[in-house]
C-alpha cells in the first residue's frame, strides 16, 4: 500500500500526473465516500423504480379508466420532461409544501435531505420508463397462456405474479438493463442538489488540487467500470432466469 | 368594465371577474369562461399547488399567475436558447457519429475496433460528466496558425452535448444498417456493385427510413438533457429560472415555476415522443 502511494507520489512529481486519490488520505476518503454514494443512490434507485415500474405496469392492466389515465399521464410527463428539472422541481419546490422536523439540536430541518429527493425524483423518473417496458412485456405474453391460467383457477393477482410477470420479465429484461445503465448515468445529476457523489466528490478534489484532467479521466473510467459490472450482472441474470424453449 | 392595460393578459384576470361579470353580460360571460376553461384550468392547478405552499391569502393568490406571466418572455426566450443548442448539438454529433456507425461495418478490423472503442465510451460515460469533460478540458481558443478561433463557453457545451449524441447516432447507424435484410447486400454484390456503392445507393437509402425514429428519440433526449448545461454555468433555461426565483424571494413561487418550465419542455418534447411512435409502426421492418 505504501508502495503505491509512493509510485503515485513520484508520478505526480516526475510527470505531473497528479492522482492525489491514491496517495493523500483525505482526498481518497472523499473518491471512495462519492464512490459508495453513488452506488448506494443507484442500487435504492433501481429496486425502486423496478417496484413502482411493476405497481404501474398492474394499474396500466386496471379495470378503472380513470386509474389507467393516470398511470398513463404520469409516464408520460416523466418520459418528456428533463430529469434536472424534475429534480429541481421536488428538491426546491415540492419540499416547500412538507413540513420541516427537528434536528435534535433546537434547529429545523426539512422532512426529505437532498438524497432523499434525489431517490424520489430518479425512482420516479426510471419507474415511468419501467412501466413501459414492463406494459410490453406483459402485452408480449400469449393471451393463450393467460386464458391457461385462468383455467386452472388462478385468481386475477395470482396469474399476474406466477404466471405473467415471470413471463413477461424475461421478454423485457434487454430494455430494462438498458433503462438501469441509463439510470445510473442519470445519478450524477444529483450533484446539481450537492449530494456527495462521484461527480461531487471528483468536483471537490479537482477544484482543490487542480488536477482536472487527471481526475475527468479517473471519473469517466470509474463509469464505465461501474456500468461495465452492472451490465455484467444483468448478463448474467438474464442467462440464469432463461427458459429452456422460451426467448424474446 | 376593464381599464387593465392588455398587457396583463386578459384571459386570465378574467378569471377572478368572472361571479361580477356574469350580472352584467352573462352571455358574454359564459362565453369567456368557455374559451378559457382549460388554461383556467391549468392556471388553477398551479394556483392551488401554490397556495398550499405557504398561507397565501385568495387576494394575494391570483398575483402568483401575474408574476409567472411577466416572467414568462424571459423564461422563454432562455428556453429557445436551450433549443437552439439541441439543434446545434444534434448538428454536429450526427455529423460526427456517422463516422464511427460506419467505421464499424468496415472490412478492416482496426478501424471497427476503434470504432467500437470510441462509441461504447461515449455512449456509457454520464452526459453530465462529458459535459464537465468538455468545458474544462477544450481550450478558450484555438490558434490555427494567424487566425485565432475563440472558443466561448456556450460552444464547449454545444461539444459536450454532441459527443454523446455521436455516439448514439454511430449505434443508430450502425442498427440501421443491420436491419437490412443481408439480401439486399447479396444481390447489389450479384450486380457488380462495388462496396461503397453498395452501401450507398443501395443499403443507405432504406436504413435512412430505419434511422429516423430512433434519432428523433435522440433528439428529445437531447433537448432534455441541454439543461445540463446550466450546471456548468451557462444562462439557460434552467438557470433563467433559478435567477428569476432568487429575485422574487417567495417560496410559493418555486412550484409554479418549476411546473412551467417541465411543461415548456412537455410541450416540445412529448409531441416529437408521439410522431416518433407513429413513424416506427409505419418503417416497422418488412423482411
Amino acid at each position: 500500500m505504501q508502495g503505491m502511494a509512493d509510485f503515485f507520489r513520484w508520478l505526480a512529481d516526475a510527470h505531473h500526473i497528479n492522482l492525489t486519490i491514491f496517495y493523500d488520505s483525505v482526498d481518497q476518503k472523499r473518491f471512495l465516500l462519492g464512490l459508495y454514494t453513488t452506488i448506494w443512490l443507484s442500487a435504492v434507485c433501481i429496486v425502486m423504480s423496478i417496484l413502482l415500474g411493476l405497481v404501474g405496469a398492474a394499474m396500466q392492466g386496471a379495470r378503472s379508466r380513470i386509474v389507467r389515465a393516470g398511470v398513463q399521464g404520469f409516464v408520460q410527463f416523466f418520459r418528456n420532461t428533463p430529469p434536472l428539472v424534475q429534480l429541481a422541481f421536488f428538491y426546491f419546490a415540492v419540499s416547500t409544501l412538507l413540513p420541516t422536523v427537528s434536528d435534535g439540536h433546537g434547529g429545523r430541518m426539512p422532512m426529505i435531505n437532498n438524497t432523499g429527493w434525489a431517490v424520489i425524483s430518479f425512482s420516479l423518473f426510471a419507474a415511468a420508463f419501467n412501466i413501459e417496458i414492463f406494459r410490453s412485456g406483459i402485452e408480449a405474453v400469449p393471451r393463450s397462456t393467460v386464458e391457461a391460467a385462468e383455467a386452472l383457477g388462478y385468481s386475477r393477482t395470482k396469474a399476474y405474479v406466477y404466471v405473467i410477470l415471470p413471463l413477461a420479465f424475461r421478454v423485457c429484461f434487454p430494455a430494462l438493463g438498458n433503462n438501469l445503465v441509463n439510470l445510473v448515468k442519470t445519478t450524477t445529476l444529483a450533484y446539481a442538489i450537492g449530494v456527495p457523489e462521484l461527480l461531487y466528490a471528483a468536483a471537490q478534489i479537482w477544484s482543490e488540487v487542480l488536477n482536472v484532467r487527471e481526475m475527468m479521466w479517473v471519473l469517466l473510467i470509474t463509469y464505465i467500470v461501474i456500468l461495465a459490472a452492472l451490465v455484467f450482472v444483468l448478463d448474467r441474470w438474464e442467462r440464469a432466469l432463461r427458459i429452456p424453449g422460451y426467448s424474446a | 368594465m376593464s381599464n387593465t392595460p392588455l398587457a396583463d393578459l386578459p384571459v386570465l384576470l378574467s378569471v377572478r371577474r368572472l361571479p361580477n361579470a356574469n350580472t352584467f353580460d352573462g352571455v358574454g360571460a359564459i362565453r369567456m369562461a368557455r374559451a378559457i376553461r382549460w388554461p383556467a384550468l391549468a392556471a388553477g392547478l398551479i394556483l392551488v399547488g401554490a397556495a398550499n405552499g405557504q398561507t397565501v391569502g385568495p387576494s394575494e393568490a391570483p398575483d402568483v399567475v401575474g408574476i409567472v406571466i411577466k416572467w414568462m418572455p424571459l423564461i422563454g426566450a432562455a428556453f429557445l436558447f436551450n433549443l437552439l443548442v439541441s439543434v446545434a448539438s444534434m448538428a454536429i454529433g450526427t455529423a460526427l457519429g456517422f463516422i464511427p456507425g460506419l467505421g464499424q461495418i468496415s472490412v478492416h478490423k482496426g478501424v471497427r475496433d476503434l470504432s467500437w472503442l470510441v462509441t461504447q465510451f461515449f455512449r456509457n460515460a454520464p452526459w453530465l460528466v462529458l459535459i464537465f469533460f468538455a468545458m474544462f478540458l477544450l481550450p478558450f481558443e484555438i490558434r490555427v496558425g494567424p487566425i485565432t478561433i475563440p472558443l466561448p463557453a456556450w460552444f464547449k457545451a454545444v461539444i459536450g452535448l454532441a459527443l454523446p449524441v455521436m455516439a448514439n447516432v454511430a449505434e443508430i447507424v450502425r442498427g440501421g444498417i443491420l436491419a437490412i435484410p443481408i439480401g439486399q447486400w447479396e444481390s447489389a454484390e450479384s450486380l457488380a456493385f462495388s462496396r461503397r456503392q453498395i452501401i450507398w445507393q443501395i443499403i443507405m437509402p432504406q436504413a435512412f427510413k430505419q434511422m429516423i425514429p430512433p434519432w428523433m428519440n435522440l433528439y428529445a433526449i437531447l433537448t432534455m438533457a441541454t439543461t445540463l448545461i446550466s450546471v456548468v454555468g451557462i444562462q439557460d433555461s434552467m438557470t433563467v429560472t433559478r435567477s428569476v426565483l432568487v429575485a422574487e424571494a417567495r417560496t410559493e413561487l418555486y412550484l409554479p415555476f418549476y411546473f412551467v418550465l417541465l411543461l415548456m419542455f412537455f410541450v416540445y418534447c412529448y409531441p416529437i415522443a408521439r410522431l416518433t411512435q407513429t413513424l416506427e409502426r409505419r418503417y416497422a421492418v418488412l423482411s
